[in-house]
């Protein structure tokens, strides 16, 4: 039972730390339509700016400033790249974000070098909050969950209460209509760019220290962050926060457990074929549900798409 | 567009071309490793330490044979088995004999199968497979040719020499076994639970698990899992981020025991588990660093120090390769035909710059030397890893560690 | 059909296909000819490893375009069709019996029906919807079969994959295929084949359907063709190309991997056909054999390949859309006009001095890279065939001159250049 408490929380933390970077690739996406590969490219820049901050400034300045920096190179990026590309259609600008992801991979490398950086948590929350059955959760972890939680109300609360979050919701349905009423469109569009990289960016910092900060940090976590959106369905921040939760909790207990095919398969009234290892089944058998934990995000994505093309909570189709 | 494929082509063979211009005395050694994208940082240390070795131990004592110089040439292989066969095919037209290389066991298995083809389809310019990393039991037994050398001890000798210190501590009841999900690390898991069977049969495993290689974020749940079972000792295979990332969560989540690895230094490593890992981080590995064995050692260490400050010698064995290549090319009296060097390597004996006896195994071209179990710390440590202060000093050693182990080699010669 | 032929030219899928049957055959002539001779040319080893390379990439290449380019269908995942296509051409050839009764170039229509069969069963789900959805399921079923290649080690091998020996099979004309060179007259004819197969199904009526369900999938409906279907078609055709240049891969490197089926592979493909460019039948063939080059060759001359690589990627999408083989058609109207000698001095001057600004940047990079990560005490470095300490003050004021001598007069010299395309993509005043 303890247990159970642990990995909820665990899995609390994974699912948070992934829906601050699909809050801001779901709203990037359903403003312009355009699914940003590089989002994860701007989380692993947060890393490495807050990284380089709390060198000299130490671990708050990073988390302050380092977003803000990655925020306004989103908007750089949207100003000078996006916005020309826009003009030849979606699939050039996905395929633009595909290569400076690629870029930005190659341009931590050439200033940071190769290797993982000592990039850790401040000393102040170096301690164990509290433990349950001898399991230790550190103070840090619960500081995640604090400023994943902020962050998710003061989103919900710009996007509902202020006009400046009237004017985004409209654009996301009617853009067309929004422009005609006078809206500068245009800034809207980087202004929410800049806004979801630099909640990339804080995810990126708030992370680096416990996820590790190393060039293939982006690359790890890179599709499942589409994933996510794609079962909560696209434009959907509550659709975000929901599967992000999901895929957080399914990973954390399927690494959890041992559940192995094997018991499932016997549960389910087929016998083992003997010998076990001259069988072509043989891996069908061996799997357990450690191994498969992390494709199951996927699985569950091509269900989705199947079955209910719009998401969880979408609205229109993907 | 067909011009352009012709102008393409031209520049390809004119800066293939171009590697040619190297004095004509000099024997090249392929060092064919990732150095570019994740893994560059290890294969870029592993090249520094072949440049290193090459110059200090060969050229400086005026070479091999006739004064002829050893010259490393890099070729970045990406750490996949595809461009490993490319890069093997220009290193082998650049008329180059002997190939280096270690970072993944994948790699070396594409790498010795194609040398295996292309030795017995071009008996006129044979190559050798100088094999210093990659410790997949598979490559000296059923997958062994003539051609493939291995100079780090293999995974089964490894964990052979780690479970006799394990089987001598009492204090060690349960065992948990993890690793990555592919062929080397079920290959440490087998053998931890066959030679822990063989030698303490009263140690419980309390877990024997594989998570999905490079691919997880957060070992959390695993180290909830660990620390659920109440093991008394961890043994795993994983290397870098895996490796760093299992370590840190499990003592996170307050483990104190010893925690048996392969990998777990240097490349940025060491430097993140700092004052974490000490006490409990376990190393196996050959070649002493700390204390030093000798004056020599420690001078040679110094020096590649002084080279290259941010670098580490995280793998010993390469002045082996290259000593040991040196002196057999000196008594095949050739460095062009590569048969009577494979001779003269196979059987031999020689005495490591680390002060220890190393032998060449004939009948499976598997290298025979002791094996230390080091312990991560800050105490005592002369030459640190990432310049953190920490290091790794030897805890224990087992001298020239199955020097009988059994071998399913079928070696054909020439 | 033939009175459409002569609607707007711009548009790229028109330009495919427009011409009669006579008229590009002369390309494929050519194309053939240069197939025979280039060994002849390049002898080495490593060189005809690099052209078999590129050979491969270009059916790859040019099955993925049938799918982006004529088919508008974004893909995240293509590199398993290609990857389980070779993972059954080398399951072929670890069986002894058989693979020794049947000769080893036929092997590749094994891999392709393999490839086929897999697309079969992944597009009848996959292609109801277009867009965004499709992308999706293919990068979701890309994953999940990557995923799978470790943990289903009876077909996939794990980390360390299956190898085979392709000298096994039956003796073709008493070929054994030891040899690259026999190898890469294989691989030359089956690119022949291929390519021109693909060429031909753009032209039949199910191809030009897929251009109409690309454009507008509604209006295709009107027509009378299901949208769907004709999706589905072009992802069978696709997947099935795609095993054939596994098989290939198959054949060259006796090994296959988890890094054929991975999602960085996949990645690869469609970079490899972007850049070509994705308008036009060859363009996929010249991404493939300059991704090729970059990736081999400058790998060989720089470890930041990566990273130039990636600004060449990131600019050709922001400038030149249309990829290489849009930059090089752009030339056609001009050439057309019989004046794109014009453009000859003015390409010269700009496009000249914009390269020796180039090179002067990479130079710069490589310096700057060299000091920041070289190990201390190594102040030797060496750029273009030249050895110098980068710690001297000489080679970066001649670089960063180079750099900015060369960006100055190249955009000193534009206007004339763009005002010298204007003028000979203007027809004179006379009747032609």
């Amino acid at each position: 039972m303890d247990l159970i408490l642990v990995n909820l929380i665990d899995g609390l933390v994974t699912g948070l730390l992934l829906f601050m970077l699909s809050a801001g690739l779901t709203l990037i996406f359903s403003m312009m339509g355009v699914l940003n590969f590089a989002h994860a490219s701007f989380y692993m820049l947060g890393a490495y700016f807050a990284f380089q901050i709390s060198l000299y400034l130490g671990f708050w300045m990073g988390l302050l400033i380092a977003p803000l920096a990655v925020g306004v190179m989103g908007a750089g990026v949207e100003r000078y790249g996006l916005r020309r590309v826009h003009q030849y259609g979606h699939v050039p600008e996905l395929i633009f974000t595909f290569g400076l992801a690629l870029l930005i991979e190659e341009l931590v490398q050439f200033i940071w070098g190769k290797n993982q950086m000592p990039y850790s948590t401040p000393e102040i929350l170096q301690f164990t909050a509290f433990s349950i059955a001898g399991n230790s959760i550190p103070a840090y972890k619960i500081f995640m969950i604090f400023i994943s939680i902020a962050i998710f109300i003061g989103l919900l609360y710009v996007l509902t209460r202020t006009r400046v979050g009237m004017i985004i919701q409209a654009a996301l349905t009617y853009p067309k209509t929004v422009e005609a009423l006078g809206h500068n469109v245009p800034l809207i569009f980087m202004g929410v760019f800049g806004v979801g990289t630099a909640l990339a960016g804080v995810a990126g910092v708030i992370a680096g220290p416990v996820l590790g900060t190393f060039p293939g940090m982006a690359f790890v976590l890179g599709s499942i962050v589409f994933v996510t959106i794609v079962i909560g369905g696209l434009g959907s921040l509550w659709g975000a926060l929901v599967a992000s939760l999901l895929i957080g909790w399914i990973t954390t207990f399927s690494k959890a457990y041992n559940l192995r095919m094997e018991d499932v398969l016997t549960g389910l009234g087929f016998t083992k074929p003997e010998p076990i290892w001259d069988s072509a089944w043989r891996d069908l058998w061996s799997i357990t549900s450690p191994q498969i934990a992390d494709i199951l995000p996927y699985i569950l994505m091509v269900l989705i798409l199947i079955f209910r093309p719009y998401g969880l909570f979408g609205k229109r189709d993907a | 567009m067909r011009t352009t494929t012709m102008l393409g082509l031209t520049t390809a063979l004119t800066l293939a071309a171009s590697a040619f211009a190297a004095g004509a005395d000099t024997i090249k050694i392929a060092f064919i490793d990732p150095l570019s994208g994740p893994f560059a940082g290890t294969g870029t240390n592993g090249l520094h330490q072949y440049e290193f070795a090459a110059e200090e131990l060969v050229n400086k004592q005026g070479g091999v044979l006739d004064g002829d110089m050893f010259e490393i040439v890099a070729f970045d292989n990406k750490i996949s088995p595809k461009e490993s066969l490319i890069q093997l095919q220009v290193a082998i037209d650049q008329g180059i004999r002997y190939i280096a290389q270690g970072n993944s066991s994948g790699v070396a298995n594409a790498l010795t199968e194609a040398i295996s083809k292309h030795n017995r389809r071009n008996p006129d310019d044979r190559v050798l497979f100088l094999n210093y990393s990659a410790v997949d039991p598979a490559l000296t037994n059923d997958k062994c040719n003539f051609w493939h050398f291995r100079f780090d001890a293999n995974a089964d000798i490894k964990m052979d020499a780690l479970t006799d210190v394990i089987a001598a501590d009492d204090n060690i009841e349960k065992v948990y076994v993890i690793g990555q999900d592919y062929s080397f690390g079920k290959a440490v898991a087998a053998a931890a639970v066959r030679f822990l069977g063989e030698k303490r049969p009263d140690i419980e495993i309390v877990g024997n698990e594989l998570h999905p290689i490079g691919k997880v974020k957060d070992f959390t749940p695993y180290a909830r899992k660990i620390m659920a079972s109440d093991a008394d000792a961890i043994i795993t295979g994983n290397w870098g981020a895996d490796m760093v990332g299992l370590g840190r969560s499990v003592l996170e989540n307050g483990y104190t025991g010893p925690l048996y690895t392969y990998y777990a230094a240097a490349d940025g490593i060491t430097a993140a588990f700092g004052d974490a890992g000490v006490g409990s981080l376990k190393l196996v590995a050959e070649g002493q660093i700390n204390p030093p064995v000798n004056d020599r050692a420690a001078a040679y260490y110094e020096a590649f120090k002084a080279k290259y400050p941010d670098g580490n010698i995280s793998q010993a064995r390469i002045t082996n390769v290259i000593e040991m290549l040196a002196k057999a090319i000196n008594e095949a009296g050739t460095a062009d035909d590569v048969v009577p060097v494979a001779y003269a390597l196979a059987g031999m004996e020689h005495e490591s710059l680390w002060g220890t006896q190393l032998k060449m195994r004939e009948s499976d071209h598997q290298i025979i030397q002791d094996v230390h179990i080091h312990a991560h710390t800050n105490d005592g440590v002369t030459f640190d890893y990432d310049n953190s202060g920490f290091g790794l000093k030897v805890d224990s050693t087992v001298t020239m560690a199955a020097a009988d182990s059994p071998t399913t080699c079928k070696m054909r010669r020439p | 059909m033939s009175d459409q032929l002569s609607t707007d030219p711009t548009k790229p899928a028109q330009r495919m296909r427009a011409g009669s049957m006579t008229i590009p055959l002369m390309p494929w002539v050519l194309g053939a000819a240069l197939l025979a001779v280039l060994p002849f040319i390049f002898t080495a080893n490593s060189a005809i490893t690099i052209m078999n390379q590129m050979a491969i990439t270009i059916i790859f290449a040019l099955a993925y375009n049938m799918l982006l380019g004529q088919g508008g269908m974004l893909s995240f995942g293509h590199a398993v069709y290609a990857g389980v296509g070779g993972f059954a051409c080398v399951h072929i050839m670890n069986m002894d019996d058989f693979f020794a009764a049947i000769p080893l170039p036929v092997l590749p229509i094994f891999g392709g029906l393999m490839g086929m069969g897999l697309a079969t069963i992944v597009g009848s789900f996959s292609t109801r919807k277009a867009g965004t959805v499709f992308a999706m399921i293919s990068l979701g079923v890309g994953e999940l079969i990557a995923a799978c290649s470790v943990i289903i080690v009876a077909f996939f091998g794990g980390e360390e994959g299956v190898s085979g020996d392709r000298t096994y099979g039956l003796p073709f004309f008493g070929v054994e295929f030891l040899q690259q060179i026999d190898v890469y007259y294989l691989i030359a004819v089956w690119l022949m084949i291929s390519a021109a197969l693909m060429y031909l199904y753009s032209r039949t009526p199910l191809g030009r359907m897929a251009n109409a369900v690309r454009d507008n999938p509604e209006r295709a409906e009107f027509l009378g063709y299901s949208a769907r279907w004709v999706r589905f078609y072009s992802f069978v055709a696709s997947g099935f190309f795609a095993g054939i240049a596994g098989a290939l891969f198959a054949i060259n490197y006796e090994i296959l991997t988890e890094e054929n089926l991975n999602t960085t592979q996949s990645g690869i493909i469609l970079l490899v056909t972007f850049l070509g460019g994705v308008g036009f039948f060859f363009g996929p063939i010249l991404g493939a054999i300059v991704f090729t080059l970059v990736q081999t060759v400058l790998s060989l001359q720089t470890e930041l390949w990566g990273f130039y690589l990636g600004i060449i990627f990131v600019l050709t999408v922001m400038f030149f859309p249309g990829g290489l083989a849009g930059l090089i058609m752009m030339h056609v109207p001009a050439m057309r006009l019989g004046k794109l000698g014009r453009l000859g001095v003015p390409y010269v001057k700009t496009l000249g001095a914009g390269l020796i600004g180039c090179l002067g940047a990479a130079a710069l990079i490589e310096m700057t890279f060299h000091v920041r990560h070289a190990s201390t005490g190594d102040h030797e470095m060496t750029v273009y065939w030249t050895t110098f300490d980068s710690h001297t003050v000489l080679p970066w004021v001649l670089a960063i001159g180079a750099t900015l001598v060369g960006f100055g007069i190249a955009r000193k010299t534009a206007p004339a250049l763009a005002e010298a395309w204007n003028d000979a993509n203007t027809p004179d005043g006379t009747a032609q």
